[in-house]
Formats: C-alpha cells, sequence, structure tokens
C-alpha cells in the first residue's frame, strides 16, 4: 500500500534548511548586506544615545541656563601652554567686552585648567523617567557659575547646545517613529479592507486618498495647525502634530497595501481559509496582511525620514513644534537667522544629526529590500 | 455497483445538486457596465451518496472548479439549490436535507466543518507564513474546537496518517515537496472530520510518480474516515478506477452521469464517447480509433445555441442547433443530456 511506503519515501532535508521560517531567510540575507546592517547599528545607537538616555549623555539638563551666553564650542585639549601632554583638559573662558565693536567675547584663560572626567556627577535628573541619578557621561568637576563645558558651544540662553540636540534629537525621532506607527496602523488597516472588500468601500476610499494626495501639503497645514488651539500645551500640539503627519501620508501606503492584497485575495490559501469557515477579519488580518509586511516594512523605513524631515520643516517654519517643546527643528528655528550664521555659527550642528539619521535610514531600508524583495513564493 | 445502478437517485443521497448556476459578470468601461456574463457553471445537476465518490470531468474552463467552489459558497452561485444532508445543524443530531443556499451567516459557517476542500494547487493554498501545525489546526481554530493537547495529538495523528512526521509540524511549506504539500492539505482537510470533500484535481499539479501515491491515500482515508468525494479530474483515466461514479461536464453543463462501469462501458453521449476514446488502455495491442473533436471548446461567455457541443458533435442534427437537450435518467441512475442518447449506438471501453 503506498501509504505505509510514503514515510520513507520524504527526501530528508538538508540541516540547515531545517525549520528556517521566511524570517530566518530575511535574517540570512540581511546579514550579508553590511552597509544595511551598519544603518541598523548606527540607527539603534542614535535612538538609545538620543531618544532614550540623553539625560545620561548629556553633560547639563536641558533648559539649564548659564551666565555664559554664546559661548563657543569648548576645545577639549591634551598639550598645555608648556608643551606638556597630559589628560585630556579644558581651559577656562573669561568674558570680556569688545567696547570698539560692542560686542561680548569669550577669551580662554589658560591659568584655570579643568581635567575632562567621565561618569560626573552633576544635575539630577530621571533615567527612563523612573530611576534618579545624577552620574553623567561626561563632563568637568567644576561649580557651575564657574566653568562648564559646551562641546558645540552655548545658545543665546547660555545652555549647552550639545545637550539640546539630544534632547531635540528625541522629539524628532520619536515624531518619526510614531507618526510612521500612525501611518502603518491606518494605511494598512485600509488598504487591507479596500483590497479585500473593493466595490463601495475601495472606491470610498481610493477616491479620499486621491484627495488627500491632491491637496497642497502646506496650506493644508497651515489650516491644520491653525486649527490647534494657542492654549494646548505644547506636549498636545506634539500629538497633534504627529497626528496631522501620519493623517497626511498614510494614502500612499494605503494604494500599494491594496495592490498587493489585490493579487493576494486571489491565492488559494485565502479561499481555503474561507472554505473551512474563517470570517473576513481572520482571512484579513492573519493571511492577507502578513505578506504585504515585507513590503510594508520597507516603505515604512524608507519614509520615516521624510517625517522626521516634515517636522523639522514645519518646526521651522514656525507650522509645528514650539518652544520650550525642543526638537532639530526648533533648533534649527533659532540657527536661521543671518545674525546666528555670523556670529554663533555652531549653532548649526543640528545639521549632521538630521543627515546621519537619514542616511542610515536609508541604508537600513535599501538593506531591508534586498533581504525581503527576492522572495519568490509570498 | 450493478445493483447500485438499479437502486435508482432515491436513497443515501448527501449532496444534492440541482441546476446550479454561475455567471461571473463582464464589465467593461469607467462605469464598470455589465455588458454580458461568462456563463462558468450553466445548469448543472449532479448527486453525491453516502460514501461514495463522484468523478466531476471535463476539458480545463468547463467550470468544474466554479461548480465545486459555488457548492460551498466560495462563489455566490446566481441560480440553483445545493442540498446537503447535515448533521450540525439539525436540533436532534438526525441528519437533514438543507439547502446550502438558503442558509445564513452562521449556519453556513457551521456547515462548513462537514464539507471541506482540498486545493488543486498544492503551493498556493497553503499559507507560506504558517507552520505546519498552524495550517492543520486552523479549521479547529476557526470553529472554536482547538485545545491544547488534545488538538496537538489529533494533529500529529493526522500528518502521521497522511504519511509525514510528527517532527514535520513546526517546518513552512517551502521546505516540503509538492507531494507532502498535498497531503499537509488533505490532513487539513480531514481535520474536523468532514463528511463530504471536495477535491479539485488533487493530483494534477503532482508528479506523475506521485499521483497514484496520493489518490491511493485518498481512497484509503475515505474507507477510514468514511468520507463521501467529489473529485473533479479533467481527463477520464485518472478518475477512472477511484470513482464509484462520474459526471461528464461540457462549458458549465453536465452531459452524462453514470456509474463509473457503465460509463466507461455504454456512454450515451457523443462527448463522453470522444473522451473515452482518449483514454489510455491498457492493451497495447487494443487499436481503437480516436475520435478527433473539431473546432474548440465553446466559450462559456457566447455559447453556442441549442446543445453547446453541437458544434463539435459528429452526430449532431438540426434539432441539436435550435433545442437545448434536457438532462434526464434515461436509464435508472444514468443520466444524459442528448436528444438522440436513444438511438445512437456509441462505443466505450
Ligand atoms: N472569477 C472569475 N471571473 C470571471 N470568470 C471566471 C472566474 N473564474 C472562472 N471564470 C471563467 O469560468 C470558466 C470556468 O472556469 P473554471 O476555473 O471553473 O474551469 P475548470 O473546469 O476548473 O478549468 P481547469 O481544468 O483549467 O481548472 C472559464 O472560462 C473561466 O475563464
Ligand atoms: S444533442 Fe445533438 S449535438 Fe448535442 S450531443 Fe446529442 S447529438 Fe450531439
Ligand atoms: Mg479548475
Amino acid at each position: 500500500m503506498a501509504v505505509a511506503t510514503a514515510p520513507t519515501a520524504l527526501p530528508v532535508a538538508k540541516k540547515r534548511e531545517l525549520g528556517q521560517s521566511y524570517w530566518d531567510l530575511v535574517k540570512y540575507r540581511f546579514k550579508k548586506n553590511k552597509l544595511g546592517v551598519l544603518g541598523l547599528i548606527l540607527l539603534i545607537a542614535l535612538y538609545v544615545s538620543f531618544a532614550a538616555i540623553p539625560e545620561f549623555i548629556a553633560p547639563y539638563q536641558l533648559e539649564n541656563r548659564s551666565n555664559f551666553v554664546e559661548a563657543p564650542p569648548t576645545a577639549i585639549r591634551f598639550v598645555d601652554a608648556n608643551g606638556q601632554f597630559q589628560a585630556p583638559f579644558i581651559y577656562g573662558l573669561d568674558r570680556k567686552i569688545d567696547t570698539v565693536k560692542r560686542l561680548r567675547t569669550w577669551e580662554i584663560n589658560t591659568d584655570r585648567k579643568y581635567p575632562l572626567r567621565l561618569f560626573v556627577q552633576g544635575d539630577e535628573y530621571r533615567l527612563f523617567g523612573l530611576i534618579p541619578m545624577n552620574i553623567h557621561l561626561f563632563g568637568i568637576e567644576a561649580d557651575q557659575k564657574e566653568q562648564r563645558i559646551f562641546i558645540m558651544g552655548a545658545d543665546a540662553l547660555g545652555r549647552d547646545y550639545f545637550t539640546r540636540i539630544l534632547y531635540g534629537g528625541r522629539l524628532s525621532l520619536m515624531i518619526g517613529l510614531i507618526g510612521q506607527f500612525l501611518t502603518l496602523a491606518l494605511g494598512v488597516t485600509l488598504g487591507v479592507i479596500s483590497g479585500y472588500y473593493g466595490g463601495a468601500v475601495d472606491m470610498f476610499v481610493q477616491r479620499f486618498t486621491e484627495f488627500l494626495a491632491a491637496f497642497p501639503n502646506i496650506p493644508l497645514f497651515m489650516a491644520l495647525s491653525a486649527a490647534i488651539p494657542a492654549f494646548w500645551s505644547p506636549i498636545v500640539v506634539y500629538f497633534m502634530l504627529t497626528l496631522i503627519l501620519a493623517f497626511l501620508n498614510w494614502g500612499g501606503l494605503a494604494r500599494q497595501v491594496r495592490g498587493l492584497i489585490l493579487s493576494l485575495r486571489e491565492r488559494e490559501y485565502a479561499l481555503a481559509a474561507k472554505s473551512f469557515g474563517a470570517k473576513d477579519r481572520r482571512i484579513m488580518f492573519r493571511h492577507l496582511m502578513p505578506g504585504t509586511m515585507s513590503h510594508v516594512i520597507v516603505i515604512a523605513t524608507l519614509s520615516i525620514p521624510g517625517m522626521i524631515l516634515a517636522e523639522t520643516a514645519l518646526s521651522w517654519l514656525g507650522l509645528g513644534l514650539r518652544p520650550p517643546l525642543t526638537s532639530w527643528g526648533t533648533l534649527l528655528q533659532d540657527a536661521a537667522t543671518v545674525r546666528a550664521i555670523r556670529f554663533t555659527p555652531w549653532l548649526l550642528w543640528v545639521v549632521p544629526p538630521i543627515l546621519v539619521t537619514i542616511l542610515t535610514y536609508n541604508m537600513l531600508g535599501d538593506g531591508l529590500r534586498d533581504a525581503l524583495d527576492p522572495y519568490s513564493g509570498r | 455497483m450493478a445493483e447500485m445502478a438499479q437502486n435508482g437517485k432515491a436513497d443515501n443521497i448527501l449532496l444534492d445538486v440541482k441546476g446550479l448556476k454561475k455567471y461571473f459578470p463582464i464589465q467593461k468601461g469607467l462605469l464598470r457596465k455589465v455588458v454580458g456574463y461568462v456563463k462558468a457553471v450553466d445548469d448543472v445537476s449532479l448527486y453525491v451518496r453516502e460514501g461514495e465518490t463522484l468523478g466531476l470531468v471535463g476539458e480545463s474552463g468547463c467550470g468544474k472548479t466554479t461548480a465545486s467552489r459555488s457548492i460551498i459558497r466560495l462563489y455566490e452561485p446566481t441560480a440553483g439549490q445545493v442540498l446537503f444532508k447535515s448533521r450540525v445543524l439539525s436540533p436532534d443530531g438526525q441528519p437533514r436535507m438543507v439547502n446550502l443556499l438558503e442558509l445564513d451567516r452562521d449556519q453556513m459557517t457551521k456547515v462548513r466543518q462537514e464539507i471541506s476542500m482540498i486545493f488543486q494547487d498544492p503551493i498556493n493554498s497553503l499559507n507560506p507564513r504558517m507552520t505546519v501545525a498552524d495550517i492543520i489546526a486552523e479549521p479547529m481554530v476557526i470553529h472554536g474546537k482547538y485545545e491544547k493537547g488534545r488538538s496537538e495529538e489529533i494533529i500529529v495523528n493526522l500528518l502521521e496518517r497522511v504519511g509525514l512526521r510528527a517532527d514535520h509540524l513546526r517546518r513552512y511549506p517551502h521546505e516540503f515537496s509538492g507531494g507532502q504539500r498535498q497531503r499537509i492539505g488533505i490532513a487539513r482537510a480531514l481535520a474536523l472530520n468532514p463528511r463530504l470533500v471536495l477535491c479539485d484535481e488533487p493530483v494534477s499539479a503532482l508528479d506523475v510518480s506521485i499521483q497514484a501515491q496520493t489518490l491511493n491515500l485518498l481512497q484509503d482515508l475515505q474507507k477510514d474516515f468514511n468520507l463521501s468525494y467529489l473529485f473533479v479530474a479533467h481527463d477520464l483515466s485518472v478518475v477512472q478506477h477511484i470513482s464509484d461514479r462520474v459526471a461528464v461536464m461540457y462549458v458549465g453543463k453536465v452531459a452524462e452521469m453514470a456509474s463509473a462501469e457503465e460509463l466507461y462501458a455504454n456512454p450515451l453521449h457523443p462527448y463522453t464517447e470522444a473522451l473515452l476514446s482518449a483514454v489510455p488502455k491498457p492493451d497495447p495491442l487494443y487499436k481503437s480509433e480516436r475520435i478527433i473533436m473539431q473546432g474548440d471548446v465553446a466559450d462559456p461567455s457566447n455559447p453556442p445555441s441549442g446543445c453547446y457541443f453541437h458544434p463539435r458533435c459528429r452526430y449532431a442534427i438540426d434539432r441539436c442547433k435550435i433545442e437545448a437537450p434536457a438532462f434526464r435518467e434515461l436509464k435508472p441512475d444514468h443520466w444524459v443530456a442528448c436528444h438522440r442518447a436513444e438511438e445512437l449506438q456509441l462505443k466505450g471501453i
């Protein structure tokens, strides 16, 4: 009888293939893409230092003002005035008034030397909003009135600009993630529903996304942000901004997901599930949606930078976040005056992190696309 | 078999399909105006008795898949009746005939425990992102019958019964050969202990060497689980040794239906005769003239008048062009749709 002999007839699977799921294969292929892996590592580093623990990395608290108004970046030195090589240190700064130019300037005072230390005690903070701590990654052991360290200079209120960039990254990076997450939730859900049901539902969703796409973004955004009451707290405004960004962006994703669903819908496994009595919800979200995930992940990764840039651009235009919220957009707003570029050019230090973030997201996205795409048996 | 033929239609019917129609609208233009219909299934009547296999045979595109899917309402039929002797729907557990097309959603979902389906394409019919265990468990999960432990045991038993091993449970479909995948599909179809299994060309995508194995497996399972099969195939040779009765379809209609022996020996429809002439004969010395049908299969969106087969039929008379023949029981349990069925002396094998 054929049945009895069948088990021995099974070809023995190769060891490496044992239990290899789709995601195992993706992981394997992704690891071979050096740029993608580098992007992933950099991104994790970015998110950890900027979003998770900026309190620890920054030498001061975000709003800690000082008299060192517009102090230039502090040079970290290894060689002292006598040409002696020694552990890293900084010199003190003295305020001078240039009566001719009517300018406040800062001069290095080589008499005052402050060694650079790791894990110094400083401003109190709560790590992850929970654990009370006062240890900072680096700093100098000095009275804050007497001397501070500003590796990227200080702003017009004497606040450490490096600290501000770190904290600003938290909002900007998170707005990208949260906004993209909302975009995904909206876009994927509506795309799946639209593709699966077709007909009138599809018609409505598609026309609506076209409406959104056809609408010029900036005027729409101005209208929406004008609709945000001025008395709302900045944090609420922040969430409204993410919502608005997500709302403007889901259309394209929904269209792509819909297209994928239209082809997946005809796969027999969807019919099979239906033949066993599966409800629409199960077919849509258990069977069809996972088939779009690889595509969605790539699109999401590649469009987070757009979100971050949108926040930055809108805040820069004064339409998005407002002080006292600190984001890369609001920092850029401070940096974008002729006066700032002439006298405090270090305020442009906010640009490199933005560029690096965008670059790493693109590296990761490209790596993911290469790892996810060539899979044929979707 | 002989006594079965004399019993006539009446007894032991599990599935009774009457006048089933499925028309797909053809839409054109921006406004998606309906300009016509593909009459994929156009008046199909057939029945399956308990514990038997009805082979449903026809050329590619004649509507076999559409018919079987319309029976369990994967496609919503345009017209007709699908009577099924259901246990789950009767309050006292006594099997009772219900018309599936009149059931509401919840009732239909319940009936799906009793009728399951095996699909033609073993690659596409299993979700590539689910493990074998999840795939076979899915029908149980859907019907809220999945219990940890007990159900896992059932799944392992099923898997072993279809010739796979328990350590295959955590693997994904792409790790299996076509034949093995089809076995997974078979195990899934049996997960809820159905009474009727609709097999849509379950072996035609497989290697010839695997086909016989899979057919044997299906036959053994039929005995063990007391299953009835509606077995779709596109040529008569595949269904020959597995079917008790055979229905031959041509362009959306059933041309002839009879017990396998009767149909092969005494075909009453010219189309059946032509198909039979193409069946390979076991005796190499036996020379039969192969009937070459002229023309192509009719287009279901624009079928010919009268008998759909008349442009290709070598026995066609004028009446065939005008009047569609009725599907009638000419001999006990032998049904045919041909005006000249009584007079023609057709050749079987
Ligand atoms: N969803 C659909 N929409 C429109 N027409 C369809 C649809 N499904 C099938 N058809 C048409 O209906 C007819 C019958 O198709 P069906 O798949 O039922 O044939 P089949 O007998 O199963 O063929 P095969 O042996 O190739 O599987 C074909 O002409 C086909 O083009
Ligand atoms: S009805 Fe006429 S055309 Fe049709 S099969 Fe019979 S003889 Fe041929
Ligand atoms: Mg088919």
